[in-house]
C-alpha cells in the first residue's frame, strides 16, 4: 500500500487550508497564531507554491519567483511572520533596460524615475510629479473604468517609450496588459515606486524553511504530498456550510476551507458548480487568468564568475512595446535575474534565470516532439541574447534548462497554468465567496493587485481576519459545536 | 474601564504593531494616520487584536471610528464587558 501522507492527522480542524503559496501559508501562520486549529494540505513534495525553487546537479540552486518585490514585504513579513526573516530583506539596486528605444540603469523608485524622466526623456517636471501623486491617490473601489493604456495616453500622450518604461516590468510582475484597469497598475506601480525593488537575500528555500519552523512553532499541522480533491458541503438549518474536504481519499472535518488554489479551481472544480447559484458559477466562469510564463535557468559552473551587469535586466528587441508581443511564443522580450553571490552568502555561486511571458494555449497544443523543439529553442535564444551582455557566457555553464506554462500547470494545478493569477473581476468572485457558501474562504493570486509576492501575503491577512471572525463567532455560539466527536 | 484605560490599550496594540513608531506624544484628537505611519493593513491588524486580546468584534462598516485615539476610546468602551 502506498505511503498514507495524512497519517496521525485528527479527525476534525477549525481550518484546513488548501494549498501552500505565501497565501496560504501567511494565512495558515495568522489563523494559528489568532488559536485556531490549522491543517495545511500541499500536493506538491515541497511548500510555498510558486515562491520556489529546485536544485541541479553541479550545486546549483534555481529560484522561481525571486526576482524582486517592493519594500512593503519588510512590514509584512515582520507583522505576519517574523523580524528574524524581514532581517534577510534587501534592496536590489541594479535595475536596467536595454531596448531599441532606450538603455538606462535605475534604482526603481519615484526619485530615480523622476530624475530620469525629466532629464533623460525630457517629460515637463510637473507631469511627472501629478503622474506619481495622483496614481498614488488611487483606490481599487472607486470603480474607474479608465484602463492602463488609457490613463498613460492622458499623461504621456505619443510617448511610447514612457509607456513602455512604466508597463513592461509591471507586465513581466503580473502579466497585467495595457487593457487592465489603470487601478491595478497604479496600486502595483506605487508600491515598487516608493522604496525600490527588494529581495530576500539566502534565496527562496531558506525563506520557505524558516517559514515553516515559525508554521509548526505555531502549532499548524502541515501535511505535503496531499492533494485536495473535493470539498465537501451540507445543508445545515436551511444554509449551505462547508463540513470538510476529501484529500488523497480521506474524508476530513472543519468549519471553515481556505483555498490558496485559483479561484476558478477553486469554485469550479474543488467546491463545484452545485454549491453556488448560477449567477455566481457564471461569474466564476467569466474570470479571466493572467498569462503565463516561460523560464530558462543557467547555472554557471562552480569557480567561474560573471560581471555585474545588473540584477534585473529587462530587455527586448521589439521596436515599441505591445502585450501581444510580450507573450508571444517568438517573443524577443526577456528578463534576466542575475543571481550572484550576495544571493546565498557563503556559497560563491552564480546562476541566471531568464524569464518570458507566455500564453497557455501556445504551449499546450504541442505535439510532444514539438514541445522539447520549442524549449530548446527559447534555451538557445536565451543564451545567444545574455551574450550579448557577457560575451563568454555560453563557456561557463554547465546546466540549462526551461520551464514553460505546462511546468507551472503541473506543479501548480492553476488553471491554464497560470503564473499571475487572475484579471481584475476575480477578486470579486474572490471576496464574495463566503457569502456565497459559508464557510468557504479564498486567497491567492487574484485580481492583479492581490498577486505577487507581498500582494498575496497580504490578501492572506485580509481574509483571515474574516476568517478569524467567523470561527470565533462559531465557537461562541453553544448550538454550533462541532458535529463531530 | 475607563476612556483612559481603553486608550491606553489600543497604544498596547498599535506598539506591537508599529514598533519603531514613538508613541509618547500622541494627540488623542487627532487622526492616527496624520502622526504615525500606518496603512489599512495595520488597521486591519488593529481590528483582529482587539477580538484576540479582548473579544470586541469592529465590523467593517465601523472602522471609521478607529480614527484617533480620542474615537477609539469613544466607540471601544462601551463594548468592554463590566467587571463587578
Ligand atoms: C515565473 C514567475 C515569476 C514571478 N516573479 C515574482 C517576483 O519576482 N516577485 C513577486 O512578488 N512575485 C512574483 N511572481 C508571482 C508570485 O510568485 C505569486 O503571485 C505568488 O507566489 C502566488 O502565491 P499564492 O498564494 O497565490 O499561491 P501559489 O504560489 O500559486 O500556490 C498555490 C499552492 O496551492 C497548491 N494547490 C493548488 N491546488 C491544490 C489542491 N487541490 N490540493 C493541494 N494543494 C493545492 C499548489 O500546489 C501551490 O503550492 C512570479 C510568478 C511566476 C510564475
Amino acid at each position: 500500500m502506498a505511503y498514507d501522507w495524512l497519517k496521525g492527522i485528527e479527525e476534525h480542524y477549525d481550518i484546513v487550508v488548501i494549498g501552500s503559496g505565501l497565501g496560504g501559508l501567511t494565512s495558515a501562520n495568522v489563523l494559528a497564531k489568532c488559536g485556531h486549529k490549522v491543517l495545511l494540505l500541499e500536493h506538491h513534495y515541497q511548500l510555498g507554491g510558486l515562491a520556489t525553487w529546485f536544485t541541479r546537479k553541479g550545486g546549483h540552486i534555481f529560484d522561481i519567483s525571486l526576482h524582486g518585490f517592493p519594500i512593503g514585504m519588510i512590514k509584512s513579513i515582520r507583522k505576519y511572520w517574523s523580524q528574524d526573516i524581514a532581517q534577510s530583506i534587501v534592496q536590489l539596486k541594479g535595475v536596467r533596460f536595454i531596448n531599441p528605444q532606450f538603455s538606462m540603469d535605475t534604482t526603481f523608485d519615484r526619485e530615480d524615475f523622476t530624475r530620469q524622466l525629466v532629464e533623460k526623456f525630457k517629460v515637463p517636471a510637473e507631469t511627472v510629479e501629478r503622474f506619481f501623486t495622483d496614481l498614488r491617490g488611487m483606490n481599487f473601489y472607486d470603480n474607474n473604468p479608465e484602463t492602463t493604456g488609457q490613463m498613460f495616453e492622458r499623461y504621456f500622450p505619443g510617448r511610447s517609450d514612457v509607456q513602455r518604461l512604466l508597463m513592461e516590468p509591471i507586465a513581466y510582475a503580473n502579466g497585467s496588459t495595457l487593457a487592465d484597469p489603470a487601478i491595478t497598475f497604479g496600486i502595483v506601480f506605487s508600491n515598487f515606486m516608493s522604496k525600490g525593488v527588494y529581495t530576500f537575500q539566502g534565496g527562496s528555500d531558506v525563506l520557505i524553511r524558516k517559514m515553516t519552523t515559525e508554521l509548526k512553532r505555531n502549532g499548524v499541522e502541515i501535511r505535503k504530498h496531499v492533494n485536495v480533491e473535493k470539498i465537501l458541503t451540507a445543508t445545515e438549518s436551511g444554509t449551505k456550510q462547508v463540513v470538510g474536504v476529501v484529500a488523497n481519499g480521506r474524508t476530513i472535518r472543519c468549519r471553515a476551507v481556505l483555498s490558496n488554489a485559483n479561484i476558478k479551481n477553486t469554485v469550479l472544480r474543488l467546491a463545484g458548480e452545485e454549491n453556488f447559484t448560477a449567477q455566481f458559477v457564471a461569474e466564476a466562469k467569466a474570470v479571466r487568468v493572467n498569462s503565463s510564463s516561460c523560464q530558462v535557468y543557467l547555472g554557471i559552473r562552480k569557480g567561474e564568475t560573471l560581471p555585474h551587469i545588473g540584477d534585473l535586466v529587462f530587455t527586448s528587441d521589439e521596436p515599441t512595446f505591445s502585450s501581444e508581443k510580450l507573450v508571444d511564443l517568438h517573443t524577443t522580450s526577456r528578463t534576466f535575474s542575475m543571481y550572484y553571490p550576495d544571493t546565498r552568502p557563503g556559497l560563491d555561486r552564480y546562476t541566471v534565470v531568464v524569464s518570458i511571458n507566455a500564453r497557455y494555449a501556445d504551449w499546450n497544443n504541442l505535439s510532444p516532439a514539438g514541445y522539447a523543439e520549442e524549449k530548446q529553442r527559447l534555451i538557445d535564444e536565451s543564451i545567444t541574447a545574455l551574450e550579448r551582455y557577457i560575451p563568454d557566457v555560453r563557456s561557463k555553464i554547465d546546466w540549462q534548462e526551461a520551464a514553460t506554462p505546462r511546468t507551472i500547470e503541473y506543479y501548480t494545478r492553476h488553471w491554464a497554468g497560470t503564473s499571475f493569477g487572475t484579471k481584475f473581476e476575480g477578486l470579486k468572485v474572490s471576496m464574495d465567496l463566503p457569502s456565497q457558501l459559508r464557510g468557504l474562504y479564498h486567497a491567492g493570486s487574484v485580481g492583479i493587485i492581490m498577486s505577487g509576492w507581498l500582494g498575496t501575503i497580504n490578501y492572506g491577512v485580509i481574509v483571515s481576519n474574516q476568517i478569524d471572525k467567523f470561527l470565533v463567532a462559531q465557537k461562541r455560539a453553544p448550538e454550533a459545536t462541532p458535529p463531530i466527536v | 474601564m475607563t476612556k483612559e484605560d481603553c486608550q491606553k490599550l489600543v497604544i498596547d496594540i498599535i506598539s506591537d504593531i508599529a514598533p519603531d513608531e514613538d508613541l509618547s506624544a500622541i494627540k488623542p484628537e487627532i487622526r492616527l494616520r496624520d502622526q504615525l505611519q500606518l496603512d489599512s493593513m495595520d488597521f486591519l491588524d488593529i481590528v483582529m487584536e482587539l477580538r484576540k486580546r479582548h473579544g470586541i468584534e469592529v465590523p467593517e462598516a465601523d472602522y471609521s471610528h478607529l480614527a484617533s485615539l480620542e474615537s477609539c476610546a469613544e466607540y471601544l468602551t462601551p463594548k468592554f464587558p463590566t467587571k463587578a
